[in-house]
C-alpha cells in the first residue's frame, strides 16, 4: 500500500515528451499502404496460377518487383507499429518488454527476408 | 491492464427478488446491482417490481421509487435530475447514461441496472471517481495566461466562442471514460475521453496562453495516444457530445508542431 495523493496518482512520472513520431509514422504507412496494397493486389493477380518461369520472368520487371518490395516493407513496418500498440494494451511490465522486443526482430527479419526473396527473384 | 475475468470477490450472484406491489397491474421488473462494503459478500443482483401506472416515465423515477417504496437501502447517486449534474450515471441496459433523461420507454423487457463499468464500487451504483476526477485536474481545466491581466477582461471573439462548442457542455458523468475500452485497460495512465475532452477545451480557448505546455504534457504514448478511435465515448455521451473528435484534434495539433 502506498499513501499517494490522487493527483500524484493521476500524474504518474509525468509526459514521456512522446508518442506523436509513432502515431505520425503509422498515418504515413498507412496512407502508403492504401495506395501500395491495390497496386501489390493488381500486379501480382495476373500471376497466380502462372508457370514458374513466367513468375520469375514478371518479377524481374521494374514494377512488380518495385511494388512488392515496397509492399512488404511497408507492410512489416505497419506491423511493427500496431501490434506493438496492441502489446502495450494488453500486457505490462516485462512480458511488455518483450513481446515488443520480440516483435519488433520478427518485423525486421520478416521485412529483410522479403527484401531478399524478391531480390533473388528480380536480379 | 487487460482482465478477462472478473476476480472472486466481484462475481456476481442472484440476489434477493423483492415482492410485487399489492394491486398492480403494470408492473416493471428492475434486475439491479447490489454491493456493500459492510457485509463481506459478493455482489448480487437484486429484482424489483415497480408499478408504472404511479411512477414517473424517467430511469430515476423508478430508482428513487425503489428506494422510497421497496427498499431503502438502495444507494446511488442523483441530484438534478434533469442531466445537468452528472451525478446519476450508471449503466442502463447496456448502455452508460444518466438515469435522469434515460426514458424507460427506451428500454423493452426488463431494465438492468449496473455501476458504471470497470471502476471501483463504493456501493450499490456508486462508482470511485477520485482516480477520474483526478485525471481531469491534471489536465489544468482552467485559463493559463502570462499576459498581465487586462483591465476590464479577456476579449474573444464570436467566432473563437463558437470553437468550445462541443466541449464545454461536458458534465463530467465518466459515462465515456467508462465505456471505453482503453480506460478499462490502461485507466491508471490513459487520461480517458473526458479528461481529454476537456484538454481540447482549453487548447481551443483563444485566450489560453499555455498551449505549448498543455500539448507537452499531453504527448505520451498513454496519456493521449491510447486512443484507438473505438468511438463508443461519443455513441454512449448522455450530452451527445463527440468526444473522438475532441481527441482527433489534439493529435492533429500534436502532428502539426511536429512538421
Amino acid at each position: 500500500m502506498a499513501f499517494l495523493t490522487d493527483r500524484k496518482r493521476a500524474i504518474g512520472m509525468g509526459s514521456a515528451k512522446a508518442g506523436t513520431e509513432h502515431f505520425w509514422s503509422m498515418t504515413k504507412s498507412s496512407f502508403g499502404l492504401v495506395i501500395l496494397v491495390p497496386l501489390f493486389i493488381l500486379t501480382f493477380a495476373p500471376m497466380l496460377g502462372a508457370p514458374h518461369a513466367d513468375v520469375v520472368a514478371y518479377f524481374a520487371r521494374p514494377f512488380p518487383a518495385v511494388v512488392a518490395g515496397l509492399t512488404l516493407v511497408v507492410g512489416w513496418m505497419h506491423f511493427k507499429g500496431g501490434v506493438q500498440a496492441l502489446i502495450e494494451d494488453y500486457t505490462d511490465g516485462l512480458v511488455r518488454k518483450g513481446l515488443i522486443l520480440g516483435t519488433i526482430c520478427l518485423s525486421y527479419a520478416a521485412a529483410a527476408a522479403s527484401v531478399y526473396a524478391i531480390a533473388r527473384i528480380a536480379l | 491492464m487487460v482482465q478477462l475475468t472478473l476476480p472472486k470477490n466481484s462475481r456476481i450472484s442472484v440476489g434477493k427478488t423483492w415482492p410485487k406491489p399489492e394491486g398492480a397491474t403494470n408492473l416493471r421488473k428492475f434486475s439491479i446491482y447490489r454491493w456493500s462494503p459492510d457485509d463481506g459478500e459478493n455482489p448480487r443482483v437484486d429484482t424489483y417490481f415497480v408499478d408504472m401506472d404511479t411512477c414517473g416515465p424517467m430511469i430515476l423515477d423508478a430508482l428513487i421509487k425503489i428506494k422510497n417504496e421497496i427498499d431503502p437501502t438502495l444507494t446511488f447517486r442523483r441530484s438534478c435530475r434533469e442531466g445537468i449534474c452528472g451525478s446519476c450515471a450508471m449503466n442502463i441496459d447496456g448502455i452508460n447514461t444518466l438515469a435522469c433523461i434515460y426514458g424507460m420507454d427506451e428500454i423493452d423487457g426488463d431494465v438492468k441496472i449496473y455501476p458504471l463499468p470497470h471502476m471501483p464500487v463504493v456501493k450499490d451504483l456508486i462508482p470511485d471517481l477520485t482516480h477520474f476526477y483526478a485525471q481531469h485536474a491534471s489536465i489544468m481545466p482552467w485559463l493559463e495566461t502570462k499576459t498581465n491581466r487586462p483591465a476590464k477582461e479577456w476579449k474573444q471573439s464570436i467566432e473563437d466562442r463558437k470553437k468550445l462548442d462541443g466541449h464545454y457542455e461536458c458534465v463530467m458523468c465518466a459515462c465515456c471514460s467508462t465505456s471505453c475500452p482503453s480506460y478499462w485497460w490502461n485507466g491508471d495512465r490513459y487520461l480517458g475521453p473526458a479528461a481529454l475532452l476537456h484538454a481540447n477545451r482549453w487548447l481551443e480557448d483563444s485566450r489560453d496562453e499555455a498551449t505549448g505546455e498543455r500539448l507537452d504534457d499531453l504527448e505520451d504514448p498513454f496519456k493521449l495516444y491510447r486512443c484507438h478511435t473505438i468511438m463508443n465515448c461519443a455513441k454512449t455521451c448522455p450530452k451527445g457530445l463527440n468526444p473522438a473528435k475532441a481527441i482527433a484534434s489534439i493529435k492533429k495539433k500534436m502532428v502539426e508542431r511536429h512538421i
